[in-house]
């Protein structure tokens, strides 16, 4: 406690020290605005999740499946994955997590769950949410599928797939997706 | 001291806007380009660094994202400034020292196209006096250019030939952005922007990357025949207050050259990150340059403004020069912070 | 392979803080609650304004906070034709560093006027905002007095 370091006391003039309720803190609430554009293989990857399909862009070096895709893989470096592979909306999770707590702004009620899906055929797990399940069963290897929102909110964006659920499939067996977690 | 030297240099052509690419898509080029330059590949880099602004990116975590760009896989090690990348530079000529690394690539980006960036550079501002008023880059530098104007320091003239000059000299450089034969006269002719700065005082709004590879010691030699070796480099900063500095001088800039050794030699070319016309004669003053050193040659960052990284190309520019024999003994600066608040000097040396 | 329309969105990066002041920028804020200003003696005895805790030279803690008046000489200015979102007045205007009586430092505002009366020299006076909560907004710009 001798260590701690307090500043010294300050002299005030009369009309500073005669104040019962000093200022102690002050709101600097501030907001920067940008105009977000994510580049061209995100932008295909979302038009086509419009249209209810999910792709992938694959590295001609090391191979690998990214979703959602880049222009470069992350892995090698290589500038450009040309190849474009459409993947079916099924996949098995690598993980997840039961979040428990509520916070200011946070629209799902709680429990719920977030997982890492790896969609089949691809190489790097893809963030959602898992709903339509037990969060006490959600287990690494289980199998899910996709629930698209309605036609008409169909949009470029991963908020299209409302969330994604158990298929009912066996789990997945663990050298599937041991590489990934 | 450990000997250091900078072999090679990329950058983009830079634009005012690269709306549509992403910071990963226009920076990766850079980095196969610089690794290629330097005949290393990604097994031979010891440690990256880099230096960019989540502020600028609209994103926390921005720079881990860009990593994507380099592929760090296996596993590197690797670091970053939320600053110009002259100072992830300067992090990396540090760590040679403790001889943990002998080669380091160091990069920097800055897309200024997405937001204000006159408007995201004052969330760099003291928060409780300053940041509420909103205070821009431009309006900082203007109140600072007002301050030599009345005192006699410079003139708008004098100010309108560091941007001719600037534009003049970008001629010779395929990858700067403001390129012209402006006349002084013309210059001074159009409108004030911000009074008393005219838009040609004023650095332009740039989208653009760069990348530097350093390596320690003898390994330099024998990768480039004529490597541009730091004999110096130090970094100083001033009190954050405008009001109570002077504004016509820049005691960081002037400290950091003598801790440098800038005046230890003769220097042929000096480039200088002076965003702001006036700030160029601050730091000619400032570093004690005289009427026979060659500034800007690139054209600055009046010729090109990639936010976090134009400090960054004043060092690449300067060791290009002095590897391709144009150059024996130079000065790099990079600064940072509003009106030249903190300054970072180098000197570069070829053998 | 055919190259699509890249997409764009808005992007808002917005945050809410509420900062702690601590005794030093908190007797300024106080001050400017209660309409007048103050600033603090510096290590060499100069008077500095808006107050700092430690001396921007020395680096020694500063300790006598000093009242100086609402109104002083511009020291430097520059003008806003198109101001931006977020600063304090939505019309053109003058930013300033204004030396206030009794403080040897300028001070960073605004000034509410035509531009043709904006010089180093001139003299301003603080306009204070009806309702103040201890904000720099507290005065809302400085007005160019005779």
């Amino acid at each position: 406690m001798s260590d701690v370091v307090t500043a010294p006391p300050l002299t005030l003039p009369d009309r500073l020290s005669s104040i019962d309720e000093p200022v102690k803190s002050i709101r600097t609430p501030a907001a920067v605005r940008y105009t977000y554009s994510p580049g061209q293989a995100p932008s295909e990857f979302l038009y086509k999740v419009a249209q209810k399909q999910l792709t992938g862009r694959k590295c001609p070096q090391c191979t690998k499946v990214y979703i959602p895709p880049r222009e470069t893989c992350p892995t090698c470096g290589v500038t450009t994955l040309p190849d474009i592979i459409d993947l079916p909306d099924v996949g098995t999770v690598t993980s997840f997590c039961v979040v428990n707590v509520q916070f200011y702004g946070q629209a799902m009620e709680v429990p719920y769950v977030g997982a890492l899906i790896l969609i089949d055929g691809s190489d790097i797990p893809l963030m959602h949410l898992l709903q339509e399940v037990d969060v006490e069963t959600v287990h690494m290897g289980m199998r899910v599928e996709a629930v698209w929102v309605d036609e008409g909110d169909m949009g470029p964006t991963l908020e299209s797939i409302k969330y994604f659920r158990p298929n009912g499939e066996p789990d997945a067996d663990w050298n599937s997706y041991k590489d990934n977690v | 001291m450990r000997d250091v030297a900078i072999i090679a240099f990329a950058q983009t052509k830079h634009r005012r806007s690269y709306e549509g690419t992403s910071e990963v898509e226009f920076l990766a080029p850079v980095l196969q380009e610089v690794q290629a330059k330097a005949g290393l590949e990604k097994k031979d880099i010891d440690f990256v660094c880099s230096g960019s602004s989540d502020y600028l990116a609209g994103q926390a975590f921005s720079f881990v994202v860009t990593l994507d760009a380099y592929g760090p896989w296996p596993p590197i090690t690797e670091s970053h400034v939320d600053m110009d990348g002259a100072w992830a530079l300067y992090e990396a000529w540090v760590k040679m020292q403790t001889g943990k690394i002998d080669t380091a690539l160091i990069y920097a980006y800055g897309k200024s196209s997405p937001g204000s960036i006159r408007r995201v550079l004052t969330r760099q501002l003291e928060p409780y006096y300053t940041q509420p008023l909103w205070p821009d880059s431009v309006a900082l530098a203007a109140l600072q250019a007002r301050v030599g104007l009345d005192a006699g320091t410079w003139t708008e003239e004098q100010m309108a030939e560091v941007a001719a000059t600037s534009r003049r000299n970008a001629k010779g450089n395929p990858f700067a952005q403001v390129v012209d034969d402006a006349e002084p006269a013309t210059l001074l002719s159009k409108d004030y922007f911000v009074d008393p700065l005219r838009v040609h005082d004023c650095p332009p709004i740039t989208d653009g990357a760069a990348a530097v590879i350093m390596v320690a010691g003898d390994k330099a030699k024998e990768l480039t025949d004529r490597p541009a070796w730091i004999r110096g480099i130090d970094h100083r900063i001033d009190p954050a207050a405008l009001g109570v500095r002077d504004l016509t001088v820049s005691p960081s800039a002037q400290l950091a050259a003598e801790k440098a050794g800038v005046a230890d030699g003769n220097v042929d070319v000096a480039e200088l990150h002076a965003p702001f016309t006036h700030q160029e004669i601050i730091l000619r003053n400032a570093l004690g340059l005289g009427d026979g050193v060659d500034v800007n040659p690139s054209g600055g960052a009046l010729a090109a403004n990639p936010v976090m990284t134009a400090g960054l190309i004043r060092f690449g520019e300067l060791a290009d020069r002095i590897s391709r024999g144009e150059a024996d003994r130079g000065v790099a600066h990079a600064t940072s912070g509003a009106c030249l608040q903190q300054n970072l000097v180098a000197v570069l040396e070829g053998e | 392979m055919a190259e699509v329309e890249v997409l764009r969105a808005p992007l808002v990066v917005e945050y809410p803080f509420t900062r702690t002041t601590g005794p030093v920028i908190g007797a300024f804020f106080t001050a400017l609650r209660e309409g007048f200003i103050v600033g603090i003696r510096g290590s060499d005895g100069r008077v500095i304004v808006p107050p700092f805790e430690y001396d921007p030279q020395t680096s020694e803690p500063l300790t006598e906070i000093v009242e100086v008046a609402d109104e002083g000489e511009i020291v430097s200015w520059a003008w806003s034709g198109e101001p931006l979102e977020g600063q304090p007045l939505d019309h053109p205007f003058g930013w300033a560093l204004i030396k206030l009586d009794g403080a040897d430092t300028g001070f960073l505002h605004v000034v509410d006027g035509p531009k043709e009366q904006l010089r180093t020299g001139v003299r301003v006076k603080a306009r204070w905002a009806a309702e103040r909560e201890g904000s720099i907004n507290d005065i809302e710009a400085f007005e160019v007095i005779a």
